[in-house]
C-alpha cells in the first residue's frame, strides 16, 4: 500500500485496515477506501478487459462513471470498483478476461483481428455457412460480454424492498447546488428529499432525508425510482431540482484507453480522497482551465508534470501560475498519442493545425492527465421534458428549456464556480418550495464570467491507431466512419449498428465524442446531428432491485388447520389454499354418494344485498327473476354482460323480504362484488351492499345421511318436508347460528351452511362428530369437481370463457325475456334467443375408458377443429368416462357421436345432453 | 400511467389503488340495433383531452366514483361521487 502523506481531505482512516482478495490473492486497504483506491494503492493499474479487443482498461474516472473497472464483487458482476466501497473479506474478480487479467488470450481479436471486427463484424463474417451460426454464436457469446452469471450461486437470501416516499421537494445531486437547494426548501417547511451517489453530504437537516449512496434511476410520470442499498425508493415530489452536475469528457486520440489515461477528476480523487498517487511522471492535456488546475494539484500532491497541452491559443492566468512554478504549458497544443503497451509509458504533443513528426514532442510519463471538457448531466432532466441545445462556444449541449414543476441549478445548468453554484441551488430550492424568488441580479441568473474554453476536434490529428469514442463497446474513430459509409448517417442509427453510447456508461463518456465524429463524416453542425435519446435507467441497476421483494399472498379459510391435519393435498385455487383432495378423491367421491361428505366452501363469494329495492335491483343485474322469489327459497342466477356472455354464477337465497344473499363462484368473489357495486353506483337505488366473503365460513354436507348428520346437531325440523330442495334456513347447528341452503352441486341431498368465521372450524368438528358413526368422510376439490360433472354442472371459466352465452350454455331457462323490466345483458340476449349459435356445451362418454386432456380437441370429419373439451374425469359411481364439450349445434343431441383429437389419439365420444347421474333429480330432491 | 387521484372517501392515493373503469358512456335506454349495441359494448371515444370516467377504489373502501381527466396529461380536475357529480351515466 504506498499512500502520499495525509490529504486535507483523505476519506481513509489510516488506522483500520481491511484485508480482501482479488483474483484470491490478498489486498490490504485502509477503512473509507473503495476498492479501486485499494487496488491501484497496491500497484494494479489493469482492472479489466475492453468488450471486443480485450485490450487492459484502467481507472479513468474514478467517479462511477466510465466502465473501465467493472469487477464481479462476491459473485455478482457489473460493479464498479472506483465506487464499491472495501469490506473486510469481500472476494471481488476480474471480469472479462482468459485465463486472466494480465494474460487475455482473446486479446488476438485486437492483434489480428482489427480488420475483421468492424461494427456488426458478426453478421458479416460469420453468415457462411448459415448452418454454423450457431457455433459461432457460441464462441462469441462467450468472447465478448460484462461477465458472467453463475448459475450456481451460493445460497444467500437477498431481500430486496420498495418504499413510495411522498416529498415536496426531491434534489437530485448533494453537490454545492444540491445542498443550498435542499437548505433553501427546507427553510421554507418543504418536506424535501436529497439524494446523493456519495456519501451524506451533510450530516442532518431539519425538514430533509438525506438518501446518501444512493442513485436516481430515471423519470417517468413525475416518480424518480431511487435505488439505494436494498430498497428502491419510488419518489414522487410536487417539485423537482435537478442539481447533476457535469461530467468530465475525455478526448479521442491513439490510445487514449490506455491504462495510465485518466481523467482529471479521476487524477484529483485517487489523490485528495484516498492519497494515492496516480503516477510519478504526468502529462497533462486540456481543453479548460480545469486540466490546468488539476496539473497544480498533483504537482503539490508530488507529481511531476513533465508538460502540459491546453488546447485554447492564450495563455490564461491560471497557465501562467504554473509557468511560474517551471512547469511548461504549450498552448495550442493537444495530445496526439499515448504510448505503451501493458500502461502508458509516453504521450506524444503537437501543435493544432500542424502535422509531422517535426513539431510533435514525445514525453516519457507514467500517467496522462485528459480534461476534454464538462458535458451537463441532463439525462434525467430530458427525461422529464426538458430540453437542450448545443452551445457552440462551450462545445456542449446545454439545458434550454425546462417543463413545469422541474428546476435545475449548479453546473448542470452552467453555473461553474462555487458561489454562483450555491445561489443557483437557492433560488432553484426557494421556486421549488412555492416561495417567491427574486428576479436574478442579470438576464442570465447570478453566473458569473465562466472561463473560456476549446472545442475539441472529434478526433486528435490524423486519428491512426485505435482512437476509441466509446470505451464499454470498443467503438472507435474509424467504426463511426465506416458505420456512416455504410449508410447509417444519423446518430440514432449508428448507435444502434455500432452500439455506441449503449453500454454501462450509458453516453457519459462516448455520446459528445460520437456526435462530432457524427458531424465530422456527414457534413452536419452538431445541432443537426443531436443527441441520442435520454432514456432510463441511469446507472446500471441490478434485475432484483426493479423485482422488489416477491410477495405471494395466500388466502386461507378458517378450517384450513384441519385439512392440514387430516393430510390434505393443498393445492393454489386462485389466491386460496384449498384442499385438492384428502388422498382418495375417488373414495371420498363415492363416499358422498354412499354415506356423507364434508367439504370447505369458505372460498365461495357472498354478497348481502339489501334493502327496500334489493328485488329490483337482482332483476336488472340478472336474466332470470328474483323480485318474485319467496322468502326461504333459493333460485339459480347466471350473470351476464352487455354483449351476453357468461360473467359468474351462483345462488340467491331471500333470508326476508329486503335481504337477499347471493353466492358467487370463489374466482369470481371480487369481479361480481366490484359489478354489483358499479351498477348501484350508476343505478342509485335503495341498496346496501355489503361484501362477506372473508367474513362467513361454509360447509356444504351432502350424501345420503347428511339429513341424519344434521338433525344431530340442529333444533331445525330437517325432514324431507319441512326442509325442502331449495330451502334456505336460518338456524343453530352444534350452538352456532348458521344460513342453512339446501342446494345440490354435487348431486345428492345436500346442506351449505354457512356462518361467521370464527366459528368455522368448530362447525367443521362438530359434523366430522356427529358424522362418524355415518359414515363422514372430507372430501376436497377434485372429487367434488368429479360429483358436478356427473349433473352437468358448469364451473364459468372451466366450461365456459368470453364468448359463451346461456343459449350455448346449454341453460335457455335461466333468461327471462318476457320480464317487463330492463336488465343487463337483455338486448344481447334477445339477439341470441333468436340465433343458433354455432357450438354447444354438452355431455359426453367414452366407451375407451380415455380420459381426454381438458382442452382436447373436437374434429369434423375433415380433421378441422369444430370445439373442445373442457371437462372429463372417471366416475367412480358411474364407472366410465364423462365429460363435457363445446361441439357444433348439429351434433349436440342425445345419441350422435364426435371425435376427440388428444394428443395424436383419436377417440369417438357419444354426446349426451341430460346429466349422467340422475338426471331427474329425483335423488336431489328426495 | 402514474398520477395520483382523489378518492372522494379516502383522499389522495396513487394511482396503482384504484381500478379503471373506462370512459362513461351512456347505456341505451331502449332496445338498440344490433349495430348500436355492438357499439356500445365494444367501441370507446378515447378521448384525447378531457374525459368523464369511471374509477374503483380497489385498494382501499371499495367504492366506483366519477373522474375528470385529461388523457393528455393525466392531470385529474375532478373526482366526485355519482350522486355528487350530477349523475354518472351508465357504466
Amino acid at each position: 500500500m504506498s499512500r502520499l502523506e495525509n490529504r486535507p481531505g483523505e476519506l481513509i482512516n489510516r488506522t483500520k485496515v481491511i484485508r480482501f482478495t482479488f483474483d484470491g490473492k490478498p489486498v490490504e486497504a485502509y477503512e473509507g477506501d473503495t476498492v479501486g483506491s485499494a487496488l491501484y494503492a497496491d500497484g494494479r493499474r489493469t482492472f479489466s478487459r475492453s468488450f471486443k479487443y480485450h485490450r487492459r482498461r484502467g481507472l479513468l474516472c474514478c467517479a462511477g462513471q466510465c466502465p473501465n473497472c467493472l469487477v464481479a464483487v462476491d459473485g455478482a458482476p457489473g460493479v464498479r470498483a472506483c465506487t464499491e466501497p472495501v469490506r473486510e473479506g469481500m472476494q471481488v474478480e476480474h471480469l472479462n478476461a482468459q485465463p486472466g487479467l494480465d494474460l487475455d488470450v482473446m486479446r488476438a481479436t485486437d492483434i489480428v483481428g482489427t480488420k475483421f471486427t468492424p461494427p456488426g463484424f458478426y453478421y458479416k463474417t460469420f453468415i457462411r455457412p448459415r448452418k454454423l451460426w450457431p457455433v459461432y454464436e457460441k464462441v462469441l457469446r462467450h468472447a465478448a460480454g460484462l461477465g458472467v452469471l453463475r448459475k450456481q450461486q451460493p445460497e444467500r437470501e437477498w431481500r430486496t424492498e420498495y418504499r413510495r416516499r411522498h416529498a415536496d421537494v426531491l434534489v437530485i445531486g448533494g453537490g454545492i447546488a444540491g445542498v443550498s437547494a435542499a437548505k433553501a426548501a427546507a427553510a421554507q417547511g418543504a418536506d424535501v428529499v436529497l439524494v446523493d451517489e456519495g456519501p451524506a453530504p451533510i450530516e442532518t437537516l431539519a425538514g430533509v432525508e438525506i438518501l446518501a449512496r444512493a442513485s436516481a434511476l430515471g423519470y417517468f410520470d413525475g416518480i424518480v425510482p431511487v435505488w439505494q442499498g436494498d430498497t428502491l425508493h419510488q419518489v414522487r415530489a410536487r417539485n423537482h431540482v435537478f442539481a447533476t452536475g457535469t461530467i468530465e469528457q475525455p478526448l479521442v486520440f491513439a490510445g487514449n484507453d490506455l491504462p495510465g489515461v485518466m481523467l482529471s477528476g479521476g487524477a484529483l480523487r485517487l489523490t485528495e480522497l484516498y492519497a494515492v498517487s496516480p503516477g510519478a511522471r504526468a502529462v497533462v492535456a486540456t481543453t479548460s482551465d480545469r486540466g490546468l488546475d488539476a496539473a497544480a494539484k498533483l504537482a503539490d500532491a508530488g507529481v511531476q508534470i513533465v508538460a502540459v497541452a491546453d488546447l485554447r491559443e492564450s495563455r490564461t492566468a491560471a497557465a501562467e501560475q504554473l509557468g511560474a512554478r517551471g512547469i511548461q504549458v504549450l498552448v495550442g497544443h493537444q495530445i496526439l498519442e499515448a504510448k505503451g503497451s501493458k500502461a502508458v509509458d509516453g504521450a506524444v504533443i503537437g501543435p493544432i493545425g500542424v502535422e509531422g513528426a517535426s513539431v510533435e514532442r514525445t514525453f516519457d510519463c507514467d500517467l496522462v492527465v485528459v480534461s476534454g471538457g464538462f458535458a451537463p448531466a441532463t439525462s434525467l432532466l430530458l427525461q422529464a421534458g426538458a430540453r437542450a441545445d448545443y452551445v457552440a462556444d462551450r462545445g456542449h449541449f446545454a439545458l434550454s428549456e425546462l417543463p413545469p414543476k422541474v428546476f435545475a441549478a449548479g453546473e448542470v445548468a452552467g453555473f461553474d464556480d462555487p458561489d454562483s453554484a450555491a445561489r443557483s441551488g437557492e433560488r432553484a430550492g426557494l421556486a421549488a418550495a412555492g416561495a417567491p424568488v427574486e428576479p436574478a441580479d442579470n438576464g442570465d441568473g447570478t453566473r458569473r464570467e465562466r472561463s473560456p474554453v476549446a472545442v475539441p476536434p472529434p478526433v486528435a490529428g490524423a486519428g491512426h491507431g485505435k482512437c476509441f469514442a466509446c470505451l464499454c463497446e470498443d467503438v472507435t474513430a474509424k467504426d463511426i466512419r465506416l458505420s456512416v459509409e455504410e449508410g447509417y448517417d444519423s446518430i440514432e442509427l449508428s448507435k444502434r449498428y455500432t452500439t455506441v453510447t449503449m453500454g454501462p456508461c450509458q453516453g457519459r463518456m462516448c455520446q459528445l465524442p460520437a456526435i462530432r465524429l457524427m458531424a465530422k463524416e456527414t457534413g452536419q453542425s452538431l445541432e443537426q446531428v443531436g443527441m441520442t435519446t435520454a432514456r432510463p435507467p441511469w446507472v446500471s441497476v441490478p434485475m432484483g432491485i426493479l423485482a422488489g421483494r416477491p410477495f405471494e399472498p395466500a388466502k386461507r379459510s378458517s378450517i384450513h388447520r384441519r385439512h392440514r391435519e387430516l393430510g390434505a393435498n393443498i393445492k393454489w385455487a386462485g389466491d386460496w389454499r384449498r384442499a385438492y383432495d384428502y388422498g382418495d378423491p375417488q373414495g371420498e367421491a363415492l363416499a358422498v354418494h354412499q354415506a356423507a361428505g364434508l367439504i370447505d366452501v369458505s372460498t365461495l363469494g357472498k354478497l348481502l344485498v339489501r334493502g327496500p329495492d334489493a328485488g329490483e335491483f337482482l332483476d336488472r343485474l340478472y336474466p332470470n327473476r328474483f323480485s318474485d322469489l319467496k322468502p326461504g327459497r333459493i333460485r339459480y342466477g347466471v350473470i351476464s354482460s352487455d354483449a351476453g356472455r357468461i360473467v359468474d354464477d351462483g345462488t340467491i337465497c331471500r333470508v326476508d323480504d329486503d335481504t337477499f344473499y347471493v353466492t358467487t363462484t370463489s374466482s369470481g368473489a371480487g369481479a361480481v362484488e366490484e359489478w354489483f357495486s358499479w351498477w348501484l353506483a350508476d343505478w342509485r337505488m335503495r341498496v346496501q351492499l355489503t361484501d362477506l366473503t372473508q367474513g362467513l365460513s361454509a360447509v356444504n354436507l351432502a350424501g345420503p345421511r347428511a339429513r341424519e348428520i344434521l338433525g344431530e346437531l340442529t333444533d331445525l325440523d330437517c325432514s324431507a318436508e319441512a326442509f325442502k330442495y331449495l330451502d334456505g334456513k336460518q338456524a343453530n347447528v352444534a350452538g352456532v347460528p348458521c344460513l342453512i341452503l339446501r342446494i345440490g352441486f354435487v348431486g345428492e341431498v345436500g346442506y351449505e351452511i354457512h356462518c361467521a368465521s370464527a366459528h368455522g372450524e368448530h362447525l367443521w368438528d362438530a359434523l366430522m362428530q356427529a358424522g362418524r358413526d355415518n359414515g363422514i368422510r372430507p372430501f376436497g376439490l377434485e372429487p367434488q369437481r368429479i360429483l358436478r360433472l356427473q349433473k352437468m354442472h358448469i364451473l364459468v371459466g372451466q366450461d365456459t370463457d368470453s364468448e359463451s352465452t346461456p343459449f350455448g350454455a346449454a341453460m335457455p331457462w335461466i333468461v327471462k325475456l318476457d320480464k317487463d323490466q330492463d336488465f343487463i345483458g337483455k338486448w344481447a340476449l334477445e339477439h341470441y334467443a333468436d340465433e343458433e349459435p354455432a357450438t354447444r356445451l354438452v355431455g359426453f362418454t367414452l366407451p375407451n375408458g380415455h380420459v381426454p386432456t381438458e382442452g382436447a380437441v373436437i374434429m369434423d370429419a375433415g380433421g378441422a377443429p369444430v370445439g373442445q373439451v373442457t371437462s372429463s374425469r372417471f366416475s367412480p359411481v358411474l364407472d366410465r368416462v364423462i365429460g363435457m364439450a363445446w361441439v357444433p349445434s348439429p351434433l349436440a343431441r342425445d345419441g350422435s357421436q364426435v371425435t376427440i383429437s388428444d394428443e395424436g389419439e383419436t377417440m369417438q365420444a357419444h354426446i349426451q345432453t341430460r346429466p349422467f347421474y340422475d338426471p331427474e333429480g329425483e335423488v336431489l330432491r328426495s | 400511467m402514474s398520477f395520483l387521484l382523489t378518492c372522494p372517501n379516502c383522499g389522495v392515493r396513487e394511482v396503482t389503488d384504484f381500478g379503471y373503469g373506462g370512459e362513461i358512456s351512456a347505456r341505451p335506454t331502449s332496445r338498440p340495433t344490433l349495430r348500436e349495441l355492438g357499439e356500445y359494448n365494444y367501441f370507446r371515444r378515447n378521448r384525447a383531452g378531457v374525459q368523464r370516467e369511471w374509477w374503483f377504489h380497489r385498494s382501499g373502501c371499495r367504492a366506483w366514483f366519477v373522474a375528470e381527466r385529461d388523457t393528455r396529461t393525466n392531470e385529474v380536475l375532478m373526482t366526485a361521487l355519482p350522486a355528487d357529480s350530477n349523475g354518472g351515466g351508465a357504466a
